[in-house]
C-alpha cells in the first residue's frame, strides 16, 4: 500500500520519459531545453527536500554537491568519450552520472558526519561554507578549467534521461521516507530529543539523508553538465543553492508533490519573466519574503499533513 | 622580518574592519538569536549614503577634512540606522514568534532584495563608482614599513566604537534592557522592558556600525558597487562566530584574527588563490571543535 504510491510515480515518470523521448525530435529545441531544466530542478529539489523537508536539516550547500557531481561526470566523459564507440555512449553517460553521484555522496558523507552535530542556523552556515569551499577549490583546479570553466562537454542529456532519473529520484525519496526505516527521518524532524530517547540515532539518520540527497544532487549536476555542455564555478554559487531551497520552501517542506510543482514553476518563471529581466531577481527576493510572511508552510500545501506520515 | 611586520599592519587594518562589521552581527544575534543576512547590505548602503552626501556638503565644508569626514559619517550612520530599523519593522518584527528558520530565510530574501534593487540601473547601477576621499590620506614610512593614515584611522575608530558599544551594553539602562531581552524575552517583557523598542534600538545601533564600517571599507577599496558588502559581510559573520557570537570582545578578537590570517595567507604564494576558502575553513573548524566560539560560553539545550 505504502509502496504503491511511490511506485506509481516511478512507473508514470519512466513511461512519460520514454514516451516523450520518442517524440522529442519533433519538439522545439528551446522548449526541449526548458523541459530538461525542469527535470534537473525536480531532481535537485526533491533530493534537497529529503534533507531540508523530511529530516529537518537546513542545508544551504546543495549547489556544491551539484558542482562536484557535474565536474566529475563531465571530466569522465571528456576523457573517455573519444575512446568509446558510439554504441556504448549511453553506458558511458550512465557511468558518468553514477560517478558524479557517488563523488557527491562521498563529499556529502565527509561534510555530513562532522557538521550534522550542529543545528538550525549554524548548520545552514556550515553547509553554506562547504558549498563555497567546493566552489573555491574548483575555481583553482586547472584540470577542470579553473575560473574560465570546463568547455566542450558532449551533449548526452536527453529528455528521456532527465525524466527517467527524476522519476527514480522521486521514487527513491518517497519509498525511503515511507518505509519503516524512513520513519526515522520524520521522527528526527519532529523532535530530535524524543526520537533519540526512542532509540533512534539522529546522527545516523541525518547523515543518511545527507548522503542520499548529495548523491542525487551529483546526478543532477551530471545531467546539467551534459545539457549545458559548459560548467563554470560561478554557476554553483550561493544563489544557486538558494534557488533550490526556495523550491523546497515554496512547495512545502516535506511535501514531495508540492516540491515538484514548485521546481517546475520556478524553472519556468525566469523564462516567462525574460522580458522583465531587470526586475526578475527583485521579484524573486520579494517572493521569498512574501512567502515567509504569508505562507511559511509552502504554497502547495493544502489540507493537513497526514499524522505520522510524509505526504507524497 | 619587514615582510612579517608589514603583513601584520595590513592584517590589523583589515581585521579592524571585520571586527567593526562583526560587532553589528553580534549585537543583533545576541538580542534576537538570528543571523541578519542584510547586515552586509546595510554596510553597502552606508558607503553609498556617504558617496551621495559627500558632494552635497562639499560647498559647506571642504573635503577631504576631518570635520567633513565626521559629518558625512554621522549622517550616513543616521540614515543606515533608520534603514536598519525599517528592515526590522517591516521584515523581521512580523515573524518574531515564528521558527528561526523562517526568519533566516526572510533575512536571505531581504539581503537579495537590497542587492538586486540597488544593482538596478534606476537605483545605483551595477558598475563600480569611485569613492570620494573623505580624509586627507598620507603614507608614513617607518624603517621600510608603510603605514597609511587610513589604516590608523580604521584601527582607531574600531577601538573607539568597540569601547562605546561596551559602554552602552554594560553601563546604560538601554544596555541592561538589551541584555535582559537577550537572556529571556518573555521575562524581560514582564519586567517592563519595551521589547519592540529595545530590538529596534539594537538594529539601529548595529546598522549605524555597519555604515561606519562601510565607509571605512570604501576608503580602502578602489570603488563602491552594490555587492561590495557581500565578501566583508561573510568574513565578519565568520569573525563573529569565531569569537563567540553575541560576545562583543569576541567579535573584535575574531575580526582581528581573521584579518591577520587572511593577510598572511594572501602573502604566501600558492595559498593566496584559496583566500576565499580560508575564512570558511576556519569557520567550519571552529564550529566543529568549539561551537560556542573562542570567548563564548557553551550552553546546554533545555528540553
Amino acid at each position: 500500500m505504502k509502496l504503491e504510491g511511490a511506485k506509481r510515480w516511478l512507473i508514470a515518470g519512466i513511461a512519460l520519459a520514454v514516451l516523450v523521448s520518442l517524440f522529442s525530435a519533433q519538439f522545439n529545441r528551446y522548449y526541449l531545453g526548458i523541459a530538461i531544466d525542469c527535470g534537473i530542478s525536480i531532481i535537485l529539489a526533491v533530493s534537497l527536500n529529503l534533507i531540508n523537508g523530511h529530516t529537518g536539516q537546513f542545508s544551504l550547500g546543495h549547489a556544491g554537491f551539484m558542482a562536484v557531481g557535474g565536474y566529475s561526470a563531465a571530466k569522465l566523459t571528456l576523457v573517455c568519450s573519444p575512446m568509446v564507440p558510439d554504441s556504448l555512449k549511453p553506458l558511458l553517460f550512465l557511468a558518468a552520472l553514477v560517478l558524479g553521484g557517488c563523488m557527491a555522496a562521498v563529499i556529502g558523507l565527509g561534510v555530513g558526519i562532522p557538521s550534522l552535530r550542529l543545528k538550525g542556523d549554524y548548520l545552514a552556515i556550515v553547509t553554506l561554507g562547504f558549498g563555497e569551499i567546493i566552489r573555491v577549490v574548483v575555481q583553482n583546479m586547472e584540470s577542470v578549467g579553473a575560473a574560465s570553466g570546463l568547455k566542450g562537454i558532449p551533449k548526452y542529456t536527453t529528455l528521456g534521461w532527465t525524466f527517467a532519473l527524476a522519476a527514480i529520484t522521486i521514487y527513491v525519496v518517497a519509498a525511503l521516507v515511507n518505509s519503516t526505516y524512513g520513519r526515522g527521518f520524520i521522527a528526527v524532524n519532529d523532535d530530535e530529543v524524543a526520537a533519540s530517547s526512542m532509540g533512534i540515532n539522529p546522527v545516523r539518520y541525518k547523515v543518511t539523508a545527507f548522503v542520499i540527497g548529495a548523491f542525487f544532487a551529483g546526478v543532477a549536476g551530471g545531467l546539467y553538465a551534459h545539457h549545458k555542455q559548459f560548467l563554470s564555478p560561478t554557476g554553483f554559487d550561493f544563489l544557486k543553492s538558494i534557488d533550490i531551497v526556495v523550491m523546497v520552501i515554496l512547495g512545502g517542506m516535506g511535501r514531495t508533490a508540492g516540491v515538484i510543482i514548485a521546481a517546475i514553476l520556478l524553472t519556468l518563471l525566469p523564462e516567462v519573466l525574460r522580458q522583465f529581466a531587470d526586475y526578475r531577481m527583485i521579484l524573486y527576493s520579494l517572493l521569498i519574503i512574501g512567502l515567509m510572511m504569508a505562507r511559511p508552510q509552502g504554497l502547495f500545501t493544502f489540507g493537513k499533513k497526514k499524522k505520522g506520515a510524509a505526504a507524497v | 622580518m619587514d615582510w612579517f611586520l608589514q603583513q601584520l599592519i595590513n592584517g590589523l587594518a583589515l581585521g579592524s574592519i571585520y571586527a567593526l562589521i562583526a560587532l553589528g552581527y553580534t549585537m543583533v544575534y545576541g538580542v534576537l538569536r538570528f543571523i541578519n543576512f542584510a547586515h552586509s547590505d546595510v554596510l553597502m548602503l552606508g558607503a553609498y549614503a556617504a558617496f551621495f552626501i559627500a558632494p552635497a556638503i562639499e560647498p559647506i565644508i571642504s573635503l577631504p577634512s576631518l570635520t567633513g569626514a565626521l559629518l558625512v559619517t554621522l549622517l550616513s550612520a543616521l540614515i543606515c540606522a533608520g534603514i536598519g530599523m525599517l528592515i526590522e519593522f517591516l521584515a523581521y518584527r512580523p515573524l518574531r514568534s515564528r521558527p528561526k528558520l523562517t526568519v533566516l530565510i526572510t533575512a536571505i530574501g531581504v539581503s537579495l532584495f537590497i542587492e538586486f534593487t540597488c544593482q538596478h540601473k534606476a537605483v545605483f547601477g551595477a558598475d563600480t563608482k569611485p569613492f570620494p576621499p573623505l580624509l586627507p590620506a598620507t603614507d608614513f614610512h617607518l624603517a621600510g614599513l608603510v603605514v597609511s593614515s587610513n589604516d590608523l584611522v580604521v584601527v582607531f575608530v574600531t577601538a573607539l566604537l568597540l569601547a562605546g558599544m561596551w559602554f552602552i551594553v554594560h553601563k546604560t539602562k538601554s544596555g541592561m534592557a538589551m541584555r535582559a531581552v537577550s537572556f529571556n524575552q518573555q521575562a524581560a517583557a514582564l519586567m517592563g522592558v519595551n521589547i519592540n523598542r529595545i530590538i529596534a534600538f539594537t538594529f539601529g545601533l548595529g546598522s549605524a556600525l555597519a555604515a561606519v564600517a562601510g565607509i571605512l571599507y570604501a576608503l580602502k577599496a578602489p570603488g563602491i558597487e552594490p555587492l561590495m558588502g557581500v565578501q566583508p559581510g561573510i568574513r565578519a559573520f565568520i569573525a563573529a562566530v569565531l569569537g563567540g557570537i553575541g560576545n562583543l570582545p569576541g567579535a573584535a578578537l575574531g575580526g582581528l584574527l581573521l584579518g591577520l590570517l587572511e593577510t598572511f595567507a594572501g602573502g604566501i604564494s600558492g595559498l593566496s588563490s584559496y583566500r576565499d576558502g580560508i575564512a570558511f575553513a576556519i569557520l567550519i573548524l571552529i564550529l566543529l571543535f568549539k561551537p560556542a566560539g573562542l570567548l563564548g560560553k557553551a550552553s546546554v539545550e533545555k528540553v
